[in-house]
This record gives C-alpha cells, structure tokens and sequence, in this order.
C-alpha cells in the first residue's frame, strides 16, 4: 500500500499505456510496430488484473495467476507473430501490412 | 513519500515512453522504448510488494519477449532506416478514437467509487505454486496444463514456419 497513491491512478496509467497502443495499433504500417503495439495492449491488462488483486482483493491470488497466465499467452503469440513476419519477409522483401493480403495466395 | 515520489516517476516513464514507442520512426528505437515501458512496468509491481510477479514481468516479457522482437527487427529491417509515417488524416482518426476511448474510461473511473481493502497482505510465493497445481477450490491446473499445451504447440508452430522451403 502508497500512502496517497489509489487504485484509480493505478488504473488511470493502464488505461493511458491501452489507449496508446489502441493508436499505434490503427496508425502503424510495420508488422513489428503493430506487435508492439499489442504488447503495450497486453501489458496494461496484466497490470490492471495485478491492482485488482493487490487492492480489491488482497486475500486471494486470482489477479496474479491469471497475469501470469497473460504473459505466458504474450510469450507464445509473440513466437507465432515474429515466425510469420520473418516466413513473410522471406517472400515479399518487405514487412508492410498492405501487401499481407498476399498470405491468402 | 519515496513510494509515491517513485510510483510519479514510474509514471511518467511508463506514459512518455508508451508514446514513444508507437511514434518512433526507427524500428529498433521503439523496441528499446517498449523494453522502457516493461521495465516500469516491473517497477510497479516492486512498489505494491509482488516481487514474483515483478520478477516474471522482467524475465518472460523485458527478457524474452523484448530479446525476439530485437531479433525479428535485425532480420528484416535495415537499421536506421526510417519507416514511412502515417497519413495525417489516420493521425487524427486514430487519435480521436484513442482519446475518447481514453476519455470514456478515465471519466468512468473517476466517477465509480471503489471498495478499497484495508488489509495489507504480503506475496507468497510458495502459495502461487500450490494454487497452480491444485484442483480444488482456488485451483488453477486445468489452465496450466492448457497453457503449457499452448506454449508446446506453439514452439512446434513457430519452427515451421520459420523453417518453409521455398521453391524458387
């Protein structure tokens, strides 16, 4: 517990980093930029799950556990994404969004 | 007062460099920005005293992730090279919508009054442990054995495709 610091500004910083990777996720055209993007999106709900259990529910460990359970799911996605970009480069010279629409050929 | 000093400090790096990483136009800048965020990200979690979840955070996502995304980027971009910046029209729709989502969500905040818990109850680890591999009540192991299937599958999924023939 901070003394003066509560569970909004906790909650107000996530929603800030969400909303931010909301942004680069719309305006990127890099397919590396746009998983940065989701991890940033990923990142601020795992945070607001562990304020949550600190803060709402300090005696069980549910927010904390299913956190974990969002890295773990951040880690795989981000070796499936990272094997697609590189395949995709391999094909196209390049890692723009807009010509992906070849992966369906 | 040191706690919310930091808390401030961790703050502002965490928003100035979210920022950062979705604007830079240097592909390896915004992967060292992100690795910024995920950092404070850690730091935060120190504050409120859940050094496990401080230490996972700096492992799997400061660690591993941040360690393949700076590989993704050295195999395909070249450095320094400046990736094009959106149109002004995209900056602004995708600004409006961020800003009124944010602005939705913070308003909404603000206004609901939560029930804070009083009790201080420290992290322990050894508990975490027990309650992934129980399956009784307060039991987590059905989603770590999905998880850890998830993980496997992926590992598999990720060597195959990064490992396609090419015909010509």
């Amino acid at each position: 517990m901070i003394q003066g610091i509560g569970v909004t500004d906790f909650f107000i910083i996530s929603t800030l980093m969400f909303f931010i990777g909301v942004y680069g996720f719309i305006t990127r055209k890099n397919l590396i930029t746009i998983l940065i993007a989701i991890e940033l999106i990923l990142n601020a709900v795992a945070i607001n799950f562990v304020i949550i259990n600190k803060y709402l529910y300090p005696e069980g460990l549910h927010g904390q556990i299913f956190s974990i359970f969002i890295i773990a799911v951040a880690a795989a996605e981000v070796a499936i994404a990272i094997a697609i970009v590189i395949d995709f480069y391999r094909t196209n010279k390049s890692v723009n969004v807009d010509e992906s629409e070849m992966m369906k050929y | 007062m040191g706690a919310q000093i930091m808390f401030y400090i961790l703050a502002t790096v965490i928003v100035v460099f979210s920022f950062l990483a979705v604007t830079s136009r240097k592909v390896m800048r915004a992967t060292v920005y992100l690795l910024f965020v995920l950092l404070a990200t850690a730091g935060l979690y120190f504050i409120i005293d859940y050094n496990f979840m401080a230490g996972i955070q700096l492992i799997v996502y400061a660690g591993g992730i941040v360690a393949l995304i700076v590989f993704a980027v050295m195999l395909t971009e070249k450095i320094g090279d400046k990736i094009e910046s959106p149109s002004n029209m995209q900056m602004i729709l995708a600004g409006l919508i961020s800003i009124a989502g944010a602005g939705v969500t913070i308003s909404v905040l603000l206004g609901h009054d939560f029930k804070q818990s009083t009790q201080n109850i420290g992290q322990n680890v050894a508990t975490i442990g027990e309650n992934l591999l129980n399956y009784g009540k307060d039991g987590y192991v059905l989603p770590f054995e999905v998880v850890s299937i998830l993980l496997l599958a992926s590992m598999i999924a990720a060597i195959v495709v990064a490992k396609r023939k090419f015909e010509n």
